[in-house]
């Protein structure tokens, strides 16, 4: 309960208050290298012409040098453990049509490219699709077997798993066609303040990476590496999830996993990387 | 007590005088004129060595996330997104970092990343936990600021 108290407001006087604002978001990314057994993935790009970024970052180059060594070699990258489990998933009969992946997918390596373009529009559904989608159709349509949740280990490693075939491959997602009005939902709920701390997404991520908030090293928010492994989490997580723990840490209440608005989001982040190299599985802190 | 105080106020209010002297303002009633506050939000000094915790602390103040502060050198890790906060009682006087504290925005500029401390008004989706509550008390504001003010050294 409040008590109305008649203020005296005795400024009434013009003051000229100089509003020191710090300088425009500096990009101290660093200049690391990501090499992964022998072969270069670029972690920087040039920003696509309607891009507010002056140029397109990694994640990693935001990283310390120990989170950084951890995606440089697929052994001591510990997303690898999920990636094995599920090369044998991928073999595995499941489901009342008695098919494995493998039935229709002779090789993982055809889902090459893939992960590049998603989300993409579902012209049968009449909506766009993420690799869970994707992954979910199959499992339930063609195989007759029961969808994987969104966050469940068997889906965070097939879609790593899948995501790896196109490592090292532009991101090359559209914005334009039917997705066109998926993107702008995306890029409206990407400047639109949210929770009690009243932040954007831009608010960090664009208007700030490369600057420390506390102990960590605020990066573009790019997901360009989804899944990844986090060292916070001891696991593999999924792009909606991030999306989740950032919303939670400015005290809003998140959208659900798989969510018209979480895929928008996705969709409209992931034009944001165009061009960055498909990183799947990124080891992150 | 606290209680009993208040009900008083009100009494004092309901009886026409229009000024009451105990309570604290609240976060709609807030005079911010000219980028400044002038008046304690609680009608008194804050506690600066209280002020210290709460800067300190992840969940109340959280200061140190975006900002360096010397003067807290056994904490590591300062943030740096916002100016360093070393000599700030000295760039701003009390009434406008009550109101920096307050509402940034109405100081600072509506596009500002610094969070409002003592105002209801935020983003949308606002955790039911934290719905309609201010991200810090009345108190714990002018505690804040009296520890400011003792940021004399640049």
């Amino acid at each position: 309960m409040n008590i109305n108290i008649k203020i005296l407001s005795a400024t009434v006087g013009i003051c000229a208050i100089s509003v020191s604002l710090i300088g425009q978001a500096f990009a101290d990314a660093d200049n690391d290298k990501l090499v992964v057994d022998g072969k270069v993935i670029t972690t920087q790009a040039k920003a696509p012409a309607d891009s507010e970024l002056e140029k397109l970052y990694s994640g990693w180059r935001f990283r310390a040098d120990e989170t950084q060594s951890l995606q440089m070699d697929d052994f001591e990258n510990p997303a690898f453990v999920a990636v094995d489990q599920a090369e044998d998933q991928f073999a595995m009969v499941e489901g009342k049509a008695g098919k494995s992946c493998a039935d229709c997918h002779s090789d993982v390596t055809d889902f090459k490219g893939l992960r590049a373009t998603l989300p993409r529009w579902n012209e049968a559904k009449g909506k766009p699709e993420t690799l869970e989608h994707i992954i979910n159709e199959c499992r339930t349509d063609r195989m007759e077997a029961k969808a994987w949740k969104w966050e469940a280990p068997e889906m965070l490693g097939m879609t790593a798993l899948i995501g790896l075939q196109s490592r090292g491959m532009p991101v090359a997602v559209k914005s334009d066609g039917p997705m066109q009005s998926v993107w702008k939902k995306g890029k409206d709920l990407y400047y639109t303040r949210v929770g009690q701390l009243d932040m954007s997404c831009a608010s960090c991520h664009e208007n700030n990476y490369g600057k420390m908030i506390r102990a960590d090293h605020l990066s573009q928010g790019q997901i360009n590496g989804f899944p990844v492994y986090r060292l916070k989490w001891g696991g593999l997580g999924s792009i909606h999830r991030r999306f989740k723990g950032c919303m939670q840490n400015i005290r809003a209440k998140p959208y659900k996993r798989g969510s018209d608005e979480f895929v928008a989001l996705e969709t409209y982040l992931a034009t944001r990387g165009n061009g960055l190299s498909v990183e799947t599985p990124a080891v992150r802190n | 007590m606290r209680l009993g105080v208040k009900t008083l106020a009100l009494v004092v209010l309901f009886s026409a005088t229009g000024i009451s002297y105990a309570g604290n303002v609240g976060p709609d009633e807030v005079k911010l004129v000219d980028g400044k506050i002038a008046m304690s939000l609680t009608g008194s000094n804050g506690d600066a060595a209280k002020g210290r915790d709460i800067f300190i602390n992840r969940k109340q103040g959280n200061c140190l996330a975006c900002h360096v502060n010397k003067e807290i050198s056994e904490q590591a890790f300062h943030g740096k997104v916002g100016p360093p906060l070393d000599g700030v009682a000295g760039r701003w006087d009390e009434a406008e970092l009550r109101a920096i504290l307050v509402n940034s925005k109405k100081v600072l500029g509506e596009e500002t990343i610094m969070p409002s401390f003592y105002r209801l008004i935020n983003g949308t989706r606002t955790m039911k936990k934290f719905k309609g509550k201010t991200i810090l008390s009345a108190e714990q504001v002018e505690d804040v600021l009296a520890y400011l003010k003792t940021l004399k050294e640049e």
